[in-house]
C-alpha cells in the first residue's frame, strides 16, 4: 500500500539528514504522499480529531499536574486553587475535564464507524485490536482521572470499582488491596492513581503510533469497503485529507468550546463539588456518562448462576463487553466489509447503536425504577369483627418442642370454634395466645400504585382497626409484574452480546449482500 | 454535503442532550431568571455586593467560605473591584467601585483596595505571634482566607446538633439547580403539611431533599441587614442576593469565560468557513 517512497530531499541539509535519519522521508510518506481513498466521508475525520484530543489532554494535564496536590487533605482545595488563582487555570481545568468527555464522544463515533464499515476485517485485524487497546487504556485513564478531584463521586466511584475487582475469585482481594495500597481508599490510593493517570496517556500515545503504523501498512478502509486497486482510487493525503480533517476538527473544536465556555459543569455531577467523605454515601453513585453503558451491564446481573454470584457475574459481563471487541474480526463471517451493501446487518447495527445509548440511560437511573407496571399493587386483608376474645400465656416444656407445642394448642382452639388465633412469642418457650371465637370474618382489598404506598395503606387500615385491638388474620399481597430498569438493562445486555456472538456470525453466512462495486472509482461514478 | 454536516452534528449533540435526562433530584426547584444566565450572562455587581453583606452578617456565623480570600472580593470581576478613574471636573484621580458606562480606569490591586481592606479588618483571624509563638487573634488582611466560624469540623458539628454546616465556597455548583436551589431552599421554610411526621430538632423545608433540614430558617425576618443602596431587605430579596453572591463565589471567572468564549467562537467560525472554502478548492475537480 505504502509503495516506494516518493520523497526527494530538496536541500543539502535534508540530503545529509536523509542518509543518516530518514525522519523527513517518514513524515513525507506518512502524511503528505500517503495515498488516501478518495471516497472517504466525514466519519473518517475522527482519527485526526482524536489525535487532537490526545494532545489537548496531555498538554493541559501537564500544566494541571504542576499545581495539583495528590493528597486526600489537599486535593480538593488544590483544584479550587487552580480554578481560582492559577493564571488561566479557570480555562485549563475545564478544558481538561470537558476534554475527557469530548475524547470519549469522538472515540465512540470512531468505533461505531469502524463497526459499520467493517474496518476490523482482514487485513486490518491488528489495526482494530490496537484501537481496542487504546480504548481500554482510555477507560482506565478516565476512571483514574475522575478520582483525582477527590469529590464525593471521585471517592465513591473509586470505592465501587476497586471493590468490584475484589469479586474475582482467589486473587481478587489481594489485587484490590494492592491497587488501593491499603484496606480502603486513602492517601496511598490517590497517590498511585495520580501516578498512573500521568503515565497512561503516554502509553496511549505509544499505542497510537503503532495504530497509525498498522494503518499505513494496510491502508485506510473506505465507505465502499473495497480495497484500493489503482492510483485512480486515491488522492494524496496532503492537501486533500489534511484540509478535510482540519475543517472537521475545527467544527469539533466549536462544539468543544461551547461546553468549555458555556456549560463546563453540565457533563459532570454536582456531588463532585462536595469534598470526599467516607462516612456519607451519595444517594446515587454514578460514573461519568461515557462509562454508564458498562455500569448498566454490571448492574443488570442481579441473579446468581451456579457458583458465580451476581456481583462476579456483573464484573465478568462488564469486562466481556470490552473483551468481545478484541475478537470481533473473527466473529463477523461476512465477506462484505461495508454495511452499505448489507441491508439486514445494517438494521441490526442501528439497533445496536440505540441499545448502547439505552444502556447509557439505564446506567444513570435507579435500578429499581419501574418503567412499566402491569396493574395496581393489591392486598387483601382479613380480620374478625366482634366475637369473644380470650388471651392466655402458654409455655412449652423445651425450646425444640415449642413450635410444635404452640401449633397443637392452635389446632385445638381452632377445632373448638375459634375464628382466629394469633401467637406472639415472647421468649423461646413462652408465648401470648390470642383467640377470638364467634364474630364475623371481614375482608377488604386495598390498592396502590407502588409497594411503599401499599404498605402505607395497610398500616392505615391497621391503625383504624387497631383501636378495637383486632389483629389481621391474613394479609395476601398480590404484586403486579414490573418492568424495571434492571430488567430493561438485561434485555439490552442480551442484545449487546447476541449482536456479536450470534447475529454477526450467522448473518454473514445467510445474508445475501447487495451489489458491491468493483472498485472505489466505480462506486463514485455509480453514486453520481 | 450540508445535510451530511447536519446529520453529523446531530449525532454529536445527541449524547450531550441525554445528559440532562440523567440528572434527577427529588423536590422540584423552580428555574428563575438570573443575570448570569446564558452565553452573555454577567453578574449583577450590586446584587453580589448585597449578597456578600447577607453572607457576612448572617451566614458567616456558621458557614465557612474556605476556598476564598478577602482579596478575591477586589479582583477583576469581584463585587468590590475598585478602579482609579480621573474625575472629569476636578481632574483628580479617584478610586471608585466598579466601572460605569464609558469610563476607563486602572484596577486597584486587591491588596491595596480600601473597601477590601476595610472588610478584612472587621474579621479577627487566628495567627501565631512572631515573637512569642503564642496563639493570637489579629484583624484579617486582604491576603487572608475568609475567617472560618469554627476551628474544626468536630466543633462545628458539636455546636449544631451533630451536623456541621457545609462550606459554601462551591455550594452553587454542588447542588442540582445551583443558585435556583439556594434561593428555593432559603425561601422554602414553612409549616409542615398536616399529617407529616415531625422530626425533632429539624425544620420543614419544601426544597430540601427529604424536607427536614437541620438549619433553622436563616433569613426569617425583614431588615436583618440594611442595604446601603436602599433596596428593601425582604427575606426573598436577601435570599436572591445571597444566591447571586454564592454563584459568584463558586464561579468567579464566569464573566471572563463568557467574554473569551464569544471571541473564541467567532474566531473558530471564521476559521471553519475559511477552511471549508480551502477544502472545497482543494477537492474541486476530484470526484468523491
Amino acid at each position: 500500500m505504502a509503495g516506494p517512497s516518493t520523497y526527494q530531499p530538496q536541500s543539502g541539509f535534508t540530503r545529509w539528514l536523509d542518509s543518516r535519519l530518514p525522519i523527513l522521508r517518514l513524515m513525507h510518506d506518512s502524511f503528505v504522499a500517503y495515498p488516501t481513498p478518495r471516497n472517504l466521508n466525514y466519519w473518517w475525520t475522527f482519527g485526526a480529531i482524536l489525535s487532537f484530543c490526545l494532545v489537548v489532554q496531555i498538554v493541559t494535564g501537564i500544566v494541571l499536574a504542576m499545581h495539583y496536590v495528590p493528597s486526600i487533605d489537599s486535593a480538593f482545595a488544590s483544584l479550587q486553587r487552580i480554578r481560582r488563582d492559577v493564571p488561566w487555570g479557570w480555562l485549563i481545568q475545564p478544558i481538561h475535564a470537558v476534554g475527557a468527555s469530548m475524547f470519549f464522544l469522538a472515540v465512540y463515533i470512531h468505533m461505531f464507524r469502524g463497526l459499520y464499515y467493517g474496518s476490523y476485517k482482514a487485513p486490518r485485524e491488528v489495526l482494530w485490536i490496537l484501537g481496542c487497546v487504546i480504548y481500554l487504556l482510555m477507560v482506565a485513564t478516565g476512571f483514574l482521572g475522575y478520582s483525582l478531584p477527590w469529590g464525593q463521586m471521585s471517592f465513591w466511584a473509586a470505592t465501587v470499582i476497586t471493590n468490584l475487582i475484589g469479586a474475582i475469585p482467589w486473587i481478587g482481594e489481594s489485587v484490590r488491596d494492592w491497587l488501593m495500597g491499603g484496606f480502603s481508599i486513602g492517601d496511598p490510593t490517590l497517590n498511585r492513581f495520580f501516578s498512573l493517570h500521568y503515565l497512561l496517556p503516554f502509553v496511549i500515545a505509544g499505542v497510537v503510533v503503532l495504530h497509525v503504523w498498522a494503518l499505513h501498512v494496510t491502508g485506510q478502509n473506505n465507505p465502499a469497503g473495497v480495497e484500493v486497486k489503482t492510483k485512480d482510487d486515491t488522492v494524496p493525503f496532503t492537501p486533500h485529507a489534511t484540509m478535510k480533517d482540519l475543517f472537521a476538527t475545527v467544527l469539533f473544536i466549536i462544539l468543544f468550546a461551547v461546553f468549555v465556555f458555556y456549560l463546563p459543569d453540565v457533563l459532570g455531577h454536582p456531588d463532585n463539588y462536595i469534598p470526599a467523605n467516607p462516612l456519607v454515601t451519595p444517594q446515587h453513585i454514578v460514573p461519568e456518562w461515557y462509562l454508564l453503558p458498562f455500569y448498566a451491564i454490571l448492574r443488570a446481573i442481579d441473579f446468581n448462576v451456579g457458583f458465580i454470584d451476581s456481583k462476579l457475574g456483573g464484573v465478568i459481563l462488564m469486562f466481556a463487553s470490552i473483551a468481545i471487541l478484541f475478537v470481533l474480526p473473527w466473529l463477523d463471517t461476512s465477506r462484505v466489509r461495508s454495511m452499505r451493501y448489507r441491508p439486514i446487518a445494517r438494521q441490526f447495527f442501528f439497533i445496536f447503536v440505540l441499545v448502547c445509548i439505552a444502556l447509557g440511560w439505564c446506567g444513570g437511573q435507579t435500578p429499581a425504577l419501574s418503567l412499566y407496571t402491569a396493574g395496581p399493587f393489591r392486598a387483601e386483608l382479613q380480620w374478625v369483627e366482634g366475637g369473644t376474645r380470650t388471651q392466655q400465656i402458654v409455655r412449652a416444656a423445651s425450646e425444640e418442642g415449642a413450635v410444635d407445642a404452640f401449633a397443637a394448642i392452635e389446632d385445638q382452639l381452632t377445632e373448638g370454634g375459634a375464628q382466629l388465633v394469633r401467637i406472639a412469642r415472647s421468649s423461646p418457650t413462652e408465648a401470648t395466645l390470642t383467640a377470638i371465637s364467634g364474630g364475623q370474618m371481614r375482608n377488604a382489598v386495598v390498592e396502590a400504585a407502588n409497594l411503599d404506598a401499599l404498605e402505607a395503606r395497610i398500616a392505615d387500615q391497621r391503625e383504624t382497626l387497631g383501636a378495637a385491638g383486632v389483629p389481621f388474620a391474613r394479609i395476601t399481597r398480590t404484586l403486579p409484574f414490573e418492568f424495571t430498569v434492571t430488567r430493561f438493562s438485561q434485555v439490552l445486555t442480551a442484545y449487546y452480546f447476541l449482536f456479536f456472538l450470534v447475529i454477526l456470525p450467522l448473518l454473514g453466512l445467510r445474508e445475501t449482500p447487495g451489489r458491491v462495486p468493483e472498485s472505489i472509482s466505480k462506486s463514485i461514478r455509480g453514486a453520481a | 454535503m450540508l445535510k451530511r454536516i447536519a446529520i453529523a452534528l446531530a449525532c454529536l449533540l445527541a449524547p450531550a442532550s441525554l445528559i440532562g435526562a440523567f440528572a434527577q433530584e427529588a423536590p422540584h426547584v423552580e428555574q428563575r431568571a438570573w443575570s448570569f444566565d446564558g452565553p452573555f450572562g454577567r453578574y449583577d455587581r450590586a446584587a453580589v455586593q448585597r449578597g456578600f453583606l447577607v453572607y457576612n452578617r448572617v451566614c458567616a456565623s456558621c458557614h465557612a467560605l474556605d476556598h476564598l480570600s478577602y482579596r478575591n472580593l477586589g479582583e477583576e470581576g469581584g463585587p468590590f473591584a475598585a478602579y482609579r478613574v480621573r474625575n472629569e471636573e476636578t481632574g483628580e484621580i479617584e478610586i471608585t467601585l466598579g466601572l460605569h458606562g464609558g469610563h476607563e480606569g486602572q484596577l486597584v490591586p486587591a491588596t491595596d483596595n480600601p473597601y477590601v481592606q476595610a472588610i478584612a479588618a472587621e474579621a479577627q483571624v487566628p495567627d501565631i505571634d512572631q515573637e512569642t509563638g503564642r496563639d493570637i487573634e489579629r484583624p484579617a488582611r486582604p491576603s487572608d482566607h475568609f475567617r472560618a466560624p469554627y476551628a474544626n469540623a468536630i466543633v462545628a458539628a458539636a455546636a449544631n446538633g451533630g451536623a456541621a454546616p457545609p462550606d459554601l465556597s462551591v455550594m452553587a455548583l454542588a447542588r442540582h439547580g445551583g443558585a435556583n436551589y439556594i434561593y428555593a431552599l432559603l425561601t422554602g421554610y414553612s409549616d409542615p403539611p398536616a399529617g407529616a411526621d415531625i422530626v425533632e430538632g429539624k425544620h420543614y423545608n419544601r426544597a430540601f431533599p427529604g424536607h427536614w433540614i437541620a438549619m433553622p430558617a436563616p433569613l426569617a425576618s425583614e431588615g436583618m441587614v440594611t442595604y446601603s443602596d436602599e433596596t428593601p431587605a425582604t427575606p426573598s430579596q436577601m435570599a436572591r442576593d445571597v444566591a447571586h453572591f454564592l454563584q459568584w463565589a463558586a464561579d468567579p471567572h464566569l464573566e471572563a469565560r463568557h467574554r473569551l468564549g464569544l471571541v473564541t467562537l467567532v474566531f473558530l467560525s471564521v476559521l471553519a468557513l475559511l477552511l471549508y472554502l480551502a477544502y472545497k478548492q482543494v477537492w474541486r475537480g476530484v470526484k468523491h
